[in-house]
């Protein structure tokens, strides 16, 4: 029992976790015939209901699970999966139609049907469901109240409210003034310019994957892996600190964990050339500066005469670059994870006297 | 042999009241047609109804099926509904002061008799954020948001941030441990603004000769919290942009967000 307890504790670091969704998204999307059929679906519902029972029997995971706020993120972990499974399920269908050339299911019933009674009566259940879910719920769990506001008292970790661990999990990574407002805007901005820089026109209206494997892929990427596993880890794993706790471990407060993050200028004066940091700020952090530069500014040019050439061709300059510049930002979190994990890299640019640190 | 007798059908005294009632003035009044038993009344139903007629009269078939929408849109809809009918319960019994805030907050506990509104509130507010999260998903996933429905999306985008930002106002308003830090470690990012944040990178370069013109008292943290920590500005603040302001704007843009699905040609579907 605790042998399996600390391998899920292994299995749940960050850097682990990490690694696992990502391989996981590349295995859905690779053997997703496979991944669609309907007992890999419910098989995964059950396994992670056992998981779940199984973790009951746990104070330290009762702990976490049964604090009133983090039982719709439970919720949250059942409905991704499922609906990430349903949709690349219902994808998946519509693709072997298409193979075997007929209509996708949408085509097939696209004949006409009464509002009245078919689509009012769903609703009608639907509402009544939501109530009762709702009802139950309410009764059965109270909402939390804790001690009258203190702002002397620092609770240790102080989170903020779930949706947004995902954010705070970045601020492991960034600081807060990419991860908490210029990454969290082009969020909004990457979401508000979807429609206008995917120019295919298939795909409209109806589940497909073959059509759209590139779109699909990173959507999934950013809300399935980035958004949410983070806000799972985030709301889960992350206890006084901000360290990392597995599911089945003691929030203990006086964990530590070594900070050995390097800034890159030390990397390149110190150890790099082996002579004391430079006076002159823009000298001292010129690599990084380069290098963000770089990643910024010139890589989308290459890659648009490069790799993605094609896409180059078929986007045209401006929705090319736009769309390259959101992914590349998508991706700097990504990138600074595996530096930080690699290389113990804090920061690549340093500039603390600006509070401008990347 | 004697002749075999008819038996007239005898109408249940249920049917006789139901029949004398929709004949009521009072009943036609209101309902102008029949019920929607015909394909005629079909039609009345949605065009005479102010709250059906958002509807269309018919739709495709896959349309209505739970496979293709999740029915997300419609649940986010709903408990929009509940929370602004809960919250308004609410609104009667809490003072947004720093005197009676929690202890009106206990009160609502201790002394409203099997109350739930507040548990209410809550649940349904994180179900909304999941709910509108997996509208999104599956509106992706079907590639609704391709034209021409591009701009719906957009404001379906700027309402997902408005969700948040209700659920994160509201948050504050309990006033206990739990509220004031959650929004502290949220609002603290607010300071890191770049150029209109104290702490932000730039913002010292924005200065009148020797004069500050971004500090802790004025800069992008202090516009949001009304002071330089979660006080009594902020609760003021968030009060009134969760229960007014906000329901305001995102009521405006679901009006916006339901006549553009008509507009655009209804639910999607394959062209």
């Amino acid at each position: 029992m605790d042998a399996i307890k600390s391998f899920i504790n292994i299995f749940a670091d960050p850097r682990l976790f990490f690694l696992l969704s990502v391989v996981a998204l590349a295995l859905i999307v690779w053997k997703r015939e496979i991944f669609a059929r309907n007992a890999v679906g419910y098989g995964l519902m059950a396994v992670l209901a056992v998981f779940f029972a199984f973790g009951l029997f746990d104070e330290n995971f009762v702990l976490i699970i049964a604090k009133p706020d983090n039982v719709p993120i439970v919720a949250l972990i059942f409905l991704v999966i499922f609906f990430t499974w349903y949709s690349m399920r219902e994808a998946v269908r519509n693709d072997e139609r298409m193979a075997a050339g007929d209509d996708v299911i949408e085509k097939q019933e696209s004949d006409r049907v009464w509002v009245w009674p078919d689509l009012v009566y769903t609703e009608l259940i639907s509402l009544i469901l939501c109530t009762a879910i709702l009802v139950v719920w309410s009764i059965g769990l109270e909402a939390p109240i804790e001690q009258p506001a203190n702002p002397a008292a620092t609770p240790n970790p102080s989170k903020a409210p779930w949706y947004f661990l995902g954010l705070q999990e970045m601020l492991v990574y960034f600081d807060p003034w990419l991860a908490g407002v210029v990454l969290p805007s082009l969020i909004i901005v990457g979401l508000m310019a979807i429609p206008y820089i995917d120019t295919n026109p298939k795909g409209n209206g109806y589940y497909t994957f073959n059509e759209r494997k590139a779109e699909i892929v990173i959507f999934l990427f950013g809300f399935v892996v980035l958004w949410s596993s983070l806000i799972v880890l985030g709301t889960f794993l992350r206890g006084p600190n901000w360290n990392f706790f597995g599911p089945f471990e003691y929030w203990d407060v006086h964990k530590l964990e070594a900070l050995t993050n390097v800034q890159l200028s030390d990397y390149v004066w110190v150890r790099g050339l082996g002579q004391s940091l430079p006076d002159n700020i823009l000298l001292r952090e010129s690599v990084g500066i380069l290098l963000t530069l770089g990643y910024v500014f010139a890589l989308p040019v290459i890659l648009a005469r490069t790799v993605f050439r094609n896409y180059y061709e078929k986007l045209g300059a401006t929705r090319f670059y736009v769309t390259v510049v959101l992914f590349l930002m998508m991706l700097s979190l990504p990138v600074k994870m595996l530096t930080r994990w690699v290389f113990n890299l804090k920061y690549v640019v340093s500039i603390p006297e600006y509070f401008f640190n990347i | 042999m004697a002749d075999a007798k008819t038996i007239e059908p005898q109408e249940s005294s249920l049917v006789r009241f139901w029949n004398w009632l929709t004949e009521t003035q009072i009943w036609t009044s209101v309902f102008r047609h029949a019920a929607p038993i015909n394909d005629r009344n079909r039609v009345l139903v949605m065009l005479s109804n102010v709250f059906l007629h958002l509807h269309p009269v018919r739709l495709k078939k896959h349309g209505v099926r739970l496979r293709y929408t999740w029915c997300m849109g419609g649940l986010s809809f709903f408990l929009f509904l509940n929370l602004t009918f809960t919250g308004v319960l609410l609104m009667f019994y809490y003072r947004p002061t720093l005197e009676y805030a929690y202890s009106d907050i206990v009160g609502l506990r201790e002394h409203v008799p099997l109350g739930i509104m507040r548990e209410m509130h809550r649940w349904a507010a994180h179900a909304m954020v999941i709910t509108v999260w997996l509208h999104m998903f599956r509106v992706f996933m079907t590639g609704s948001y391709k034209p021409p429905r591009e701009f719906n999306w957009n404001v379906g985008v700027i309402m997902l941030v408005l969700t948040l930002l209700l659920s994160f106002t509201g948050y504050l308003l309990p006033w206990d441990q739990l509220a004031i830090w959650a929004i502290t470690v949220g609002s603290n990012m607010a300071r890191a603004t770049p150029f209109l944040g104290y702490e932000g990178p730039g913002a010292s370069l924005l200065a009148l000769g020797d004069v500050q013109l971004i500090h802790a008292a004025a800069d992008a943290r202090f516009a949001l919290l009304g002071g330089t920590f979660v006080g009594e500005g902020a609760l003021l603040r968030f009060y009134v942009l969760h229960c007014v302001a906000l329901p305001l704007a995102i009521g405006f843009l679901m009006a916006v967000h339901f006549w553009r699905v008509r507009k655009d040609g209804g639910i999607s579907g394959p062209l």
